[in-house]
């Protein structure tokens, strides 16, 4: 018999190979990710939201509560290329005008990609 | 994050291969660190590599300690597998759950009338004895395996493969009566209590599921519970 993959297809929704797509189409796109969380936050350490210099998006670094702040920050990001550590939560000290309903606090790292 | 890093990155994870991108978030220089090699223009000491390499063995991303709190890991591990035994109707509803919630599926099944692309777009089909098919696969402690021929010379040629491997989840389809014939039959091949309580049966949680979709929706709630609650927890909720 012939070897079978042992990691066969594509398991997940790959924002990654998607954000290559969007670089490849002569796109700016950055690259959000959650790099620590305190308490209860919806989506763990890794989970990432690549955006395009459209606001076109994939993926996600929280519930919804804080994609559309991380979204207009990677705009920027995409504009002037320096990479942003962003906090998010209830006791920021930041004046965000977004948080988390859940109480957590999230620390969202934004770089350009390419 | 350049295009290099990210080509290299999106090679790793089409071949399978464990790595962790490591990035100083203050200075914004990055690399990638395999098991046996580092690229990129982050330079790690030797205690800061074998840091990271313990991040990848536990699958575990996020900020060191201090005082390197400054440098992110983040592990690109091949995704976590499901093997399913038996093309059955319960699988065409498994398997696209799974790939959903991250897992690479293959469905095993020596019956060629059973395992046809059609019932199973883009799935990956090994028309195989379960046994070989299994074994081929070499399953690890991040692969799940579950039979569901209800045929007892399939299911039981996987089980005793399954059960001699360190994956984390077995489960296989049947009544507690069938469960009880099939746990006798495996004692009687040299199987251990230890070995045979192991196996999920009947499989998946109980949520009073009855079509093969509900099913398939039990065993992956099942697989996930073990998978982030460990064997214990399921334990002490029966």
């Amino acid at each position: 018999m012939s070897t079978p993959n042992p990691y066969p297809g594509e398991a997940r929704e790959d924002i990654l190979a998607e954000a290559a797509r969007w670089l490849d189409a002569g796109k700016g796109v950055a690259l959000a990710t959650v790099v620590t969380t305190w308490g209860s936050s919806p989506r763990p350490v890794g989970s990432q939201l690549a955006v395009d210099d459209g606001g076109r998006m994939i993926g996600s670094v929280s519930g919804g509560c804080i994609e559309g702040a991380v979204v207009k920050e990677a705009l920027d990001v995409i504009g002037d290329g320096k990479p942003r550590l962003l906090d998010f939560g209830v006791s920021n000290e930041q004046a965000w005008e977004v948080g988390l309903a859940c109480g957590g606090k999230v620390q969202v790292y934004v770089e350009r990609l390419g | 994050m350049n295009r290099d890093t990210l080509t290299a990155l999106l090679q790793a994870r089409k071949h399978g291969t464990a790595c962790a991108l490591v990035r100083d978030l203050k200075a914004g220089s990055q690399s990638i660190v395999f098991i046996d090699r580092k690229e990129g223009t982050l330079a790690l000491t030797p205690s800061q590599k074998s840091l990271v390499l313990e991040v990848i063995s536990e699958d575990r991303s996020g900020r060191l300690d201090a005082p390197n709190q400054d440098l992110f890991v983040q592990v690109f591990n091949p995704p976590m597998r499901l093997v399913v035994v038996g093309a059955v109707h319960i699988a065409q509803a498994l398997a696209p759950m799974a790939v959903l919630a991250g897992y690479g599926v293959t469905v095993i099944d020596p019956r060629g009338a059973f395992a046809t692309d059609q019932r199973f777009p883009g799935v990956t089909l090994l028309q195989e004895w379960p046994d070989d098919g299994l074994m081929a696969l070499k399953p690890d402690r991040r692969t799940a395996v579950v039979t569901l021929t209800h045929d007892p010379k399939l299911d039981d040629a996987a089980l005793s493969v399954a059960l001699k491997s360190n994956c984390f989840y077995v489960g296989s389809l049947g009544s507690k009566k069938t469960h009880q014939a099939r746990l006798g039959r495996l004692r009687r091949m040299g199987f251990s209590e230890a070995e045979l309580g192991r196996i999920h049966g009947p499989v998946g949680l109980t949520i009073g599921a009855l079509t093969p979709a509900e099913i398939a929706l039990a065993i992956l709630a099942q697989i996930t519970q073990v998978r982030r609650q460990g064997p214990a927890a399921l334990g002490a909720a029966a």
